[in-house]
């Protein structure tokens, strides 16, 4: 391994600008005569527009425009629309209502857009936009997701009489059926996956740029996928044909998913930039994005796990109530379908499983992909179900989750996933000992002598990333292919820009992928650089989320870097007066085999520009090579995460004390970066299970629209955190890569509530584990465990 | 307010004098960013809990968010583009690279300002419950804070050594 190659924590080249405050995100690009957008917000969870005036704010100081749903109409500006078909059980297409990008004639959560204001400061245009006066005849709103479709009332979408977008299904019902009348033990589970507020630290942000002179348009947007919103501005929405309009994602501040989805604002500030004829510019406060962000989770759910006699798991079923929101965003209606029922399985062999998927509109704000995206929640529910089936059977949690493992592979699961490699024995072994698993009751017996309550549990998880074969998720209802892109330049001089489809908002792509390079071409990391997040330069591509940019991005690198081997080996045969099948490249030298003869990369670079040594005519000069790579299937990184808690009985307040992560995500580029990546997603996952709930109130209000509201997690929220890997190679791509980037996040929440009940002996606690509903459940416990 | 009238504010940013007119309610992040083009220092929140603001006026740390432009006439500040001295960047920007104390970068100049403030305020000898409970005030949506800590506690040694061999010569 070179110091600078695969495997090696070579420190990020992009972090000097991030620690000298010289990054570029969007809201620090300012064009020449820019005017600010204020966007007016429905106050109401559900109600008519009867009239908008917007006179006394036209009047009002700096004001340039104020434009409503009627200005997009007339524009004949197409509506937000949600990229993947899902069909209901009777075959049905689900009810897509529609989604403008400024409301007409209806509003539907708080927060949804009413008026846009553009004035010549983002004060003005607020003031401005505080005297946009909007008549509404208020109507009850749909909140619960529970009752959503038995609530009667006017519907949240006339489409959806019901507020039912589809309902799904999965798997195999007759014999699953089979499967729990054989059963010897059934446990069941009632789970609700709270709702969560993705919160990159970067809010949203854009700037509309118009040139009059070349009818185009760029906009600078916050974006994990700039080809994908170009593309759907385009298409979809009719902003400009796609070689009029240039989309930028320069720095972005974290995604978690959020940052996928095209959005109303960003829409409108393009759109808006030639209705002015001028730099449009819009920054989200961050209670704009609490109010109008993509929101995460939001399942209730039953489940019932069948056991045999022999404590084997044979079958699982499973019904879910799947929160959308208020409209259908991007890829929202694949969160709770194909992104979760296919991971129900889990690391474990259960031959009937069989599930359930009902989506319904409420007057919330819209939910889609966040971190883990659908396999948080399979997670969830299988991780908690075999806890609690452990107990319930008398099994340690551990041997229990072993004797159910899947141990040969390719493994079919009874829900599409076949998983190609894995060695899940070894990760829990791993994980028992880093925990000392075996030192556990003489810790719990510490912990109780000083009046604590101490938990352990379990987090087995496994995911499907690197996403995903185009064929596959197309026959499943994708609107788009999932392939990544990849261009290789190299320079006369020898040193290498790489050009990916791939999107960098703190994975650390300008590295990891530069390591690639390096090693490949053995030339100085210093000497590649990686090129995203701007149309301009990179022709197409798909975009960063699914733990795909190693998987798929990278392997389109590979692809692009084997056809750059390829051509350069012609021309190192010319220079070298060799055939090109007797030519060697290793270590950044070209040799003829067998012989002295060599020449380094740079010097084939400049002879492959010079073009002297060849007949142009044979051999093009240059030396510059594209890829698209399409994946053979889903890749399945998979782990043990144990969480070990302490409880306050006196205040509920519940300490995390221990933390062992164990996951196998295939080769692993840079170690110190995936460690950082399990890292966030476990302080997010954590922050889900203890800290973070969303809460509306009974008329739409997000009652946790600030930091003062929604608790976020901190510094002292977290132990040191034991990260480590196990490595079964990825068949699938040509570095063997699964990705890293969710797992935290998918395992983390049910170890965190497995320790709590584990600590309790009482599995009702509903996730954020707050100290009130911990307390609650310790009085409840309290006199049965005096008792005893 | 709007009634347009502006005031004259003169201060010292990253040692360099500074006077511009502006709106009297326009915040210290506001002036830097949008009258400075500083953008070095962010905005993550409305309500002064993310930290992504933290700057150092008159060498304690301030959320830039909640003081005034004006109020800061003839303040010294420093902000996270004049941390490093000349070419070299202050041991507590070293200390987050080494450590991969940031991701996104996006709250990392607030993290960076607060934990030098906490070294200059606590001496170099950091624990990890001290530094854990000291970064109530910044939040970090990437890291999981891991990173952050090893890098403060690092970069707190490394800053220790630098006064100390001043101290020496």
């Amino acid at each position: 391994m070179s110091a600078t190659g695969i495997g090696a924590s070579v420190r990020r080249k992009e972090d000097f600008r991030f620690i000298t405050g010289k990054g570029h995100y969007t809201d620090d690009i300012n064009r020449p005569g820019q005017a600010y957008a204020y966007f007016v917000r429905s106050p109401h969870a559900h109600a008519k527009i009867n009239r908008i005036d917007k006179a006394e704010a036209e009047r009002a100081p700096g004001v340039v425009a104020i434009f409503t749903g009627e200005d997009i109409a007339a524009d004949k500006i197409g509506g937000l629309i949600c990229g993947w078909m899902i069909h209901s059980k009777d075959g049905s297409p689900m009810k897509a209502g529609p989604h403008p990008a400024l409301a007409q004639g209806k509003v539907r959560y708080v927060g949804d857009h009413v008026a846009v204001v553009i004035a010549e400061t983002y004060a003005q245009a607020r003031e401005a936009g505080e005297q946009v006066n909007v008549d509404y005849d208020v109507l009850p709103a749909v909140v619960d997701t529970g009752s959503a479709r038995s609530v009667g009332g006017e519907p949240v979408h006339e489409v959806a009489p019901d507020n039912t977008v589809f309902e799904w299904h999965l798997g195999n019902k007759p014999e699953t059926e089979a499967a729990f009348a054989r059963a010897a033990h059934v446990t069941k589970l009632d789970i609700v996956n709270n709702r969560l507020i993705p919160n990159a630290m970067e809010p949203r942000a854009a700037v509309g740029d118009y040139d009059d002179g070349a009818d185009s348009f760029t906009l600078y947007t916050t974006s994990q996928n700039p080809h994908v919103a170009r593309l759907v501005l385009s298409a979809f929405n009719g902003i400009a044909p796609e070689n009029k309009l240039r989309v930028i994602a320069p720095d972005v501040g974290g995604g978690f998913g959020s940052k996928i989805f095209i959005y109303a604002e960003e829409t409108v500030c393009v759109w808006a930039a030639k209705k002015v004829n001028r730099p449009v510019k819009w920054n989200s406060d961050r209670t704009e994005a609490f109010l109008s962000d993509a929101h995460g989770r939001d399942h209730v759910t039953h489940a019932e796990l069948a056991t045999d006699a022999n404590g084997m798991m044979i079958g699982l079923r499973v019904h879910t109530t799947a929160n959308l929101g208020a409209y259908l965003s991007t890829f929202s209606s694949s969160v709770p379908t194909y992104l979760y029922a296919p991971l129900l399985s889990g690391q474990y062999n259960i031959p009937a499983i069989y599930c359930e998927v009902d989506a319904v509109y409420t007057n919330t704000a819209p939910v889609d992909a966040y971190r883990g995206a659908g396999r948080p929640e399979a997670t969830f529910v299988i991780e908690r179900i075999v806890e609690v089936a452990a107990r319930e059977l008398g099994f340690d949690p551990a041997e229990f989750r072993r004797r159910n493992f899947v141990t040969s592979y390719p493994h079919q699961t009874p829900v599409i996933m076949c998983y190609d490699a894995g060695n899940y024995g070894a990760s829990m072994d791993k994980a028992l000992e880093l925990i000392d698993y075996k030192g556990f009751p003489a810790r719990k017996a510490e912990a109780q002598r000083r009046g604590r309550l101490r938990g352990i549990g379990f987090s087995a998880y496994i995911e499907a990333c690197g996403i995903a074969p185009s064929a596959a998720v197309g026959s499943l209802g994708a609107g788009v292919g999932l392939w990544e892109s990849a261009e290789v330049r190299v320079n006369p001089v020898g040193t290498v820009e790489v050009l990916t489809g791939s999107h960098s908002h703190g994975q650390g792509h300008e590295t990891t992928f530069a390591q690639l390079v390096s090693e490949r071409l053995g030339i100085p990391i210093d000497n590649v650089t990686i090129v995203h997040g701007d149309t301009d330069k990179v022709q197409m591509g798909m975009g960063t989320y699914g733990s795909r940019s190693g998987a798929v991005g990278m392997s389109a690198i590979v692809k692009a870097l084997d056809k750059v081997e390829a051509k350069a080996k012609k021309v190192a045969g010319y220079v070298l007066e060799a055939s090109p099948d007797d030519i060697e490249f290793k270590d950044g030298k070209f040799t003829v085999k067998g012989t002295d003869k060599e020449i380094d990369f740079a010097s084939v670079a400049l002879q492959a520009y010079v073009a002297h040594k060849f007949n142009g005519q044979d051999l093009e000069p240059g030396l510059k090579e594209g890829a698209f790579y399409d994946p053979t299937n889903f890749t399945f990184p998979a782990g043990v995460h144990i969480c070990e808690c302490e409880i306050d009985p006196d205040t509920g307040v519940t300490r995390i004390e221990n933390w062992v992560a164990v996951d196998d995500f295939g080769i692993v580029i840079n170690p110190m970066i995936v460690e950082g990546q399990v890292h966030g997603g476990i302080a997010q996952g954590v922050g889900q299970a203890l800290l973070e709930g969303t809460v509306y109130n009974e008329d739409g209000q997000l009652l946790t629209a600030s930091y003062m509201d929604y608790c976020m997690p901190r510094a002292y929220d977290f132990p040191s955190l034991k990260v480590e890997t196990t490595e079964t190679r990825c068949p699938s791509n040509p570095l063997g890569i699964k990705g890293c980037g969710e797992a935290g996040a998918i395992a983390a929440p049910p170890a965190v509530i497995n320790a709590i009940t584990d600590a309790l002996g009482h599995e009702n606690i509903a996730m954020p584990a707050t100290p009130l509903k911990v307390w609650r459940a310790v009085q409840e416990v309290q006199p049965r465990m005096a008792a005893e | 307010m709007g009634s347009g009238e502006t005031m004259l504010v003169a201060m010292t940013v990253n040692g360099k004098a500074v006077s511009r007119d502006v709106d009297p309610r326009t915040l210290l992040v506001q002036f830097l960013r949008d009258n400075l083009r500083l953008t070095g220092t962010h905005v993550g929140c409305d309500t002064s809990q993310c930290g992504a603001c933290v700057v150092h006026i008159d060498g304690n740390a301030v959320k830039s968010c909640t003081i005034l432009a004006v109020a800061c006439e003839s303040s010294a500040v420093t902000t996270i583009e004049g941390l490093a001295a000349g070419g070299t960047l202050h041991p507590m920007q070293e200390a987050f690279r080494e450590h991969h104390g940031l991701q996104c970068g996006f709250c990392t100049p607030g993290m960076i300002m607060t934990a030098v403030d906490m070294v200059n305020r606590r001496g170099p000898d950091l624990d990890e419950h001290t530094i854990r409970e000291d970064l109530e005030g910044n939040i970090c949506r990437c890291t999981g804070y891991h990173n952050i800590v090893k890098a403060v506690a690092a970069g707190a040694q490394a800053m220790g050594e630098t006064a100390f061999k001043q101290a020496a010569e």
